[in-house]
């Protein structure tokens, strides 16, 4: 770890101001990627702007048809809300799968969704409902939002304050983890909002994407059997030591077969 | 030596489930381990490692780094040499048959040949700054071709590891005996099978390390080190540095797991301790994760050709073979783990012919030497995936082939026609294997089974069953070390060359001790891996402490006991046959409070100046003991398990796991439970998850635990361990090794019901590590292959 200034806001505003005052400056929310990057030293920030207790990034609450989740709001909050577990269950189930429960106890949902990690479970939540990311300046759709690995819409100096879930018809989340890590090494959120059916991969590709192909084949017929007839070309998927792209390319069919069991199988989404 | 008194059959604290000696204080995190030793004003070590696999260095700049602020020295191998005896590590294992040119440089000089190798060392106030200070160290390398498949570089064209060697292949040589050719030629079946196993590391919690301190007052240099054998550490710093024995002293603190990374003396630890000595100040090394994936020994890859001859019903007539060893780099301490896979294959059976081949090869990886079994879990891995080929190819039950090939216990001592590196010769000395089948195949409801496995296919689900042997020496020579004192405080201390590093050790002895002394557990000290304490000793290794340690203490307990016994029955006019030691008093057997306390007779046998001993018998309630031993003692195993793999992702999923294990006469079955617990849990690590990677330029691919897979809590399952007690006749207290015996039947019984699950498909399994990307491979394949059928 290199040295660095740690400040503590008082409010949103002031966090803006100190991040716009310093170049090098970092918001810290969870840190559960931050700090590890710190201590291998692969980031030199001169300030640590801790957003984490901010009021105006916390909370949880159901208003017109929407979930809106503070993004300080910490992976277990969300996975323990009963407010979640009635309105989304898909949702705080796919939060009680997030790393390990000293991850969970510290991460957040806006850290998460700004880091766009390619093996992050929470994009694919985003994608597949379509929901809206809001900034102290902005509201960003999923779909405009995310942009390749580690990559996103944000600009500098503009922070997450909270995400708008529309909430679905129904909905599951199905991964498979990184043994070491409880990453997913592919996820696969299905989620039917509004009539519309919306398939996103995680942990596949370079960045969280849209199944297109799944989508349209469950838009014609909503069944597992739909994702079983589908034939997905490896190229371009991830490929590392624990897993080549053919494996990933695998691992969509039957984890999205899975969700849609799970869908199916129960009255309300769940994880499979 | 003279003969020994067994332990009683009935022993009053051995055999008791007891609460670890070592607890309170590691509980309440008062353990104190080498990087716990208060060190102020002590410099940190780090080191400048090749990035590259096999290269040649061009140049070295140390001028950056020696400018840097905090920094006390910054040392090459020229550096050192003044100090250093030979610019290499002295051996291991004193052996003639070894090239001298074959141990690791203390630090490389001009050549690399593995990443991870120390060239430069960097000494600073703080680790911190040392490690600043070693990006600061310029060094120009030219590449050189890299070897990083054994199999290639036996290969009279290889490129070679080293440019000092004419060959890759340090050792090649046969096991055998009988006529084996002559067995296969009229057998009436022949079993062909290619097994590759990978063994990973030894990932202790701990990792190595090691603090030097000088001190001036004594002219004594102090040493701790994180190490399974402080007396062989002792011996290569004195040899390596020239140092009078008088003036150091190796100390083993608490240590965080061996599993054989620490069995041994490393370049790294000589290069530390030479800092100590040429800046005359304290200096520490601790070694982090990253150093310890490449820098400590691994066990890593055989590949094994193996052939089986049997008759109609599936008796063994023959078995021969061939096995390339990856030895890599250098040989820092021993070939050990090759020979012991080659005289091991024909584990618990009755094998009439036999003949393995084997090659020893360098490769540009980081060295191996024994981790946890020692080349024997491959041996046993590649066996039992026989017996189960024989048993499928015949038609006929797992359990049953084996059942005609084991040793009956009627035959032992059954001596094969084989030696152990002791020379002595190989004799499974006790047992009943048939009867540890028959337990493990009740436990797991083995009669059951079948429909277990219906009504699973039934609902789309993939279970099976599997069943591994195993035989293990244990207790290795050739003595151990232990002093038994009761000291006039009342205090009992044992002082023994044996390492305590996790395993309950302290525990152990404190029970054997307590057995013949008659004393609470609380009030035996153990000190243990202590070169000032006792002079000589061999360490933790090779399943061998309760055994040798063990009996040692036995022997020193039965000796102080035998004294306290004349001298009480001199002080209280009784015979000593009368006497019995109760409550850390001597007393007259049914008259409590006729008695005199244990330290009451210590006081008296310090002596006082002018006037006799009591009762004639020499001073010091003590006496000390080198219990020597070369014959091993075989503890054996028999685990059954049942797994369910999902065919779908490859996974496995372990449901039922049973060990039934045979360890002779347990000392503490808390204690003998966790190490088969530990065993089991590295062993499904071998087989599931631990894989050591490296790319064709012998860059290690897998250098943090998020890369390298170890197992969790989360992928156990409940382990049923049963113990058959056969008490082995080779000792006073009929004992035999644990930890090792549990991990050698792991990667065969999982892999034999992975097996057995994928039935339906077809699948043969003749590989370990198998990770689910595996699993789906040999499904394809399996898949293909009957597609083409």
């Amino acid at each position: 770890m290199y040295e660095f200034s740690y400040v503590k806001p008082a409010s949103l505003d002031e966090a803006a101001q100190l991040l716009a005052n310093h170049d090098d400056a970092k918001p810290l929310s969870g840190g559960m990627t931050l700090i590890p990057t710190l201590k291998q030293r692969l980031a030199q920030p001169s300030h640590l702007i801790d957003i984490a207790a901010l009021t105006e990034l916390r909370g949880i609450e159901v208003t017109a048809g929407q979930l809106i989740i503070g993004a300080a709001t910490r992976h277990i909050e969300v996975a323990t809300s009963m407010t979640v577990r009635t309105a989304l269950p898909a949702l705080a189930a796919l939060a009680s799968t997030i790393g390990d429960p000293q991850v969970r106890n510290r991460g957040t949902l806006g850290g998460s969704v700004a880091n766009n990690d390619p093996n992050a479970d929470y994009p694919a939540a985003v994608l597949a409902l379509g929901a809206t990311v809001h900034t102290q300046r902005r509201a960003i759709a999923a779909d405009d939002f995310f942009q390749g690995v580690f990559t996103t819409a944000i600009e500098e100096g503009e922070l997450i304050t909270r995400i708008a879930f529309p909430l679905p018809t129904r909905a599951a989340y199905a991964k498979f983890p990184h043994p070491a890590s409880g990453f997913a090494m592919t996820g696969v959120f299905v989620a039917e909002t509004g009539g519309r059916v919306r398939v996103a991969v995680t942990g596949a590709g370079p960045g969280v994407f849209r199944w297109r192909e799944a989508e349209a084949a469950l838009a014609d017929r909503f069944a597992a059997e739909s994702i079983e007839a589908l034939v997905v070309d490896p190229s371009g998927l991830n490929a590392d030591i624990h897993a080549p792209a053919e494996y990933r390319a695998n691992l969509m069919k039957v984890l999205a077969s899975r969700a849609l069991r799970a869908i199916l199988n129960s009255s309300e989404g769940a994880v499979a | 030596m003279k003969p020994v008194a067994n332990l009683s059959p009935e022993p009053r604290v051995v055999g008791k489930r007891a609460r670890r000696i070592e607890d309170p204080s590691l509980l309440r995190g008062q353990g104190r381990y080498v990087d716990d030793v208060p060190a102020e004003h002590a410099l940190e070590v780090a080191f400048v490692r090749s990035p590259l696999a096999h290269a040649l260095i061009t140049r070295v700049d140390l001028t950056a780094a020696r400018a840097h602020p905090g920094v006390a020295a910054v040392y090459t191998a020229a550096d050192l040499a003044p100090i250093l005896t030979h610019p290499r590590m002295p051996f291991g294992f004193p052996t003639d048959a070894l090239p001298r040119n074959t141990t690791p440089w203390v630090l490389a000089i001009d050549e690399v040949a593995h990443v991870g190798e120390p060239i430069v060392m960097v000494v600073a106030d703080t680790r911190a700054i040392a490690e600043d200070a070693a990006g600061l160290v310029e060094i120009d390398y030219e590449s050189l071709p890299v070897v990083s498949d054994p199999r290639t570089a036996l290969q009279p064209d290889s490129p070679r590891v080293r440019r000092e060697l004419s060959s890759n292949v340090l050792q090649h040589y046969h096991v055998n005996y009988g006529d084996v050719n002559a067995a296969f030629a009229s057998a009436p079946r022949v079993f062909t099978e290619h097994f590759w196993q990978h063994r990973g590391l030894a990932s202790s919690i701990e990792c190595r390390g090691l603090f030097a301190r000088p001190d001036p007052a004594t002219n004594v240099l102090t040493v701790w080190s994180s190490t399974q054998m402080s007396h062989e550490l002792f011996r290569i710093l004195s040899e390596a540095l020239a140092l009078d024995e008088n003036t150091l002293r190796v100390i083993a603190p608490e240590v965080g797991g061996g599993f054989g990374g620490k069995f041994m003396a490393y370049c790294d630890e000589v290069a530390t301790v030479a800092a100590a000595m040429l800046l005359g100040r304290p200096v520490k090394w601790v070694e982090d994760r990253r150093e310890h994936f490449v820098g400590t020994i691994h066990e890593r890859d055989q590949f094994w050709a193996l052939e089986a001859a049997v008759d109609a019903e599936g008796h063994l007539l023959g078995v021969r073979g061939r096995m390339v060893h990856d030895h890599g780099a250098y040989t820092p301490q021993a070939t050990n783990v090759a020979y012991n896979s080659a005289s091991s294959v024909t584990g618990p059976y009755m094998v009439p012919h036999y003949d393995l081949e084997v090659f020893v090869v360098h490769t540009n990886m980081t060295p191996v030497a024994p981790v946890r079994g020692a080349g024997y879990p491959q041996a046993a891995f590649a066996m039992e995936r026989m017996m189960d080929r024989i048993a499928q190819g015949l038609g006929l039950d797992r359990a049953e082939v084996r059942l005609r090939n084991l040793v009956p216990t009627a035959k032992m001592p059954y001596t094969k026609p084989l030696k152990n590196r002791a020379g002595a010769p190989v004799t499974l000395d006790s047992g009943d294997y048939a009867a540890c089948q028959d337990i493990a195949l009740k436990a797991i409801d083995r009669a059951g089974f079948a429909a277990r496995q219906a009504a699973a296919l039934a609902q789309g689900r993939y279970i099976g069953l599997g069943l591994a042997h195993c035989v293990k020496p244990t207790g290795r020579g050739p003595y151990e070390t232990a002093v038994v004192r009761v000291q006039p405080s009342g205090r009992v201390s044992i002082y023994t060359g044996a390492l305590a590093m996790g395993q309950g050790l302290k525990t152990t002895l404190a029970i054997v001790c307590a057995e013949q002394l008659g004393v609470d557990l609380d009030s035996i000290d153990v000190m243990a891996g202590d070169t000032s304490l006792n002079a000589l000793g061999m360490g933790g290794f090779a399943s061998r402490q309760t055994i040798m340690a063990g009996s040692a203490v036995h022997v020193a307990s039965l000796e102080v006991r035998e004294k306290a016994l004349k001298v009480a029955s001199h002080l209280l006019e009784a015979a000593a046959e009368d006497l019995e030691l109760r409550d850390g008093r001597v007393q007259i057997a049914g008259v409590p409070g006729k008695g005199i306390k244990l330290a009451e007779i210590a006081r008296k046998l310090r002596g006082s100046p002018g006037y006799s001993m009591p009762g004639g018998v020499s001073p010091g309630l003590e006496a000390d003991s080198m219990y020597q031993a070369d014959i091993q003692c075989y503890a054996n195993a028999c685990h059954a398990c049942e797994v369910e793999v999902d065919i779908h992702t490859g996974e496995t999923r372990i449901l039922r796991y049973i060990a039934v294990q045979d360890s002779g006469r347990l000392v503490n079955p808390a204690t003998a439970e966790g190490q088969v617990h530990g065993g089991i849990v590295h062993g499904i690590g071998n087989t599931l998850f631990e894989w050591m990677r490296f790319d064709e330029e012998g860059q290690p691919l897998t250098t943090t635990f998020a890369d390298y897979l170890l197992t969790t809590a989360t992928e156990l399952p409940m382990i049923e361990v049963i113990f058959h007690e056969s008490p082995s006749p080779l000792n006073p207290l009929g004992v035999k090794g644990i930890g090792e015996a549990a991990t050698l039947p792991v990667a065969p019984a999982l892999v034999s019901a992975i097996e057995d699950a994928l039935g339906p498909f077809g699948v043969k399994v003749n590989d370990a590590t198998l990770s689910p990307v595996s699993v789906l491979s040999l499904l394809r394949g399996a898949a293909q292959a009957a597609a083409q059928a």
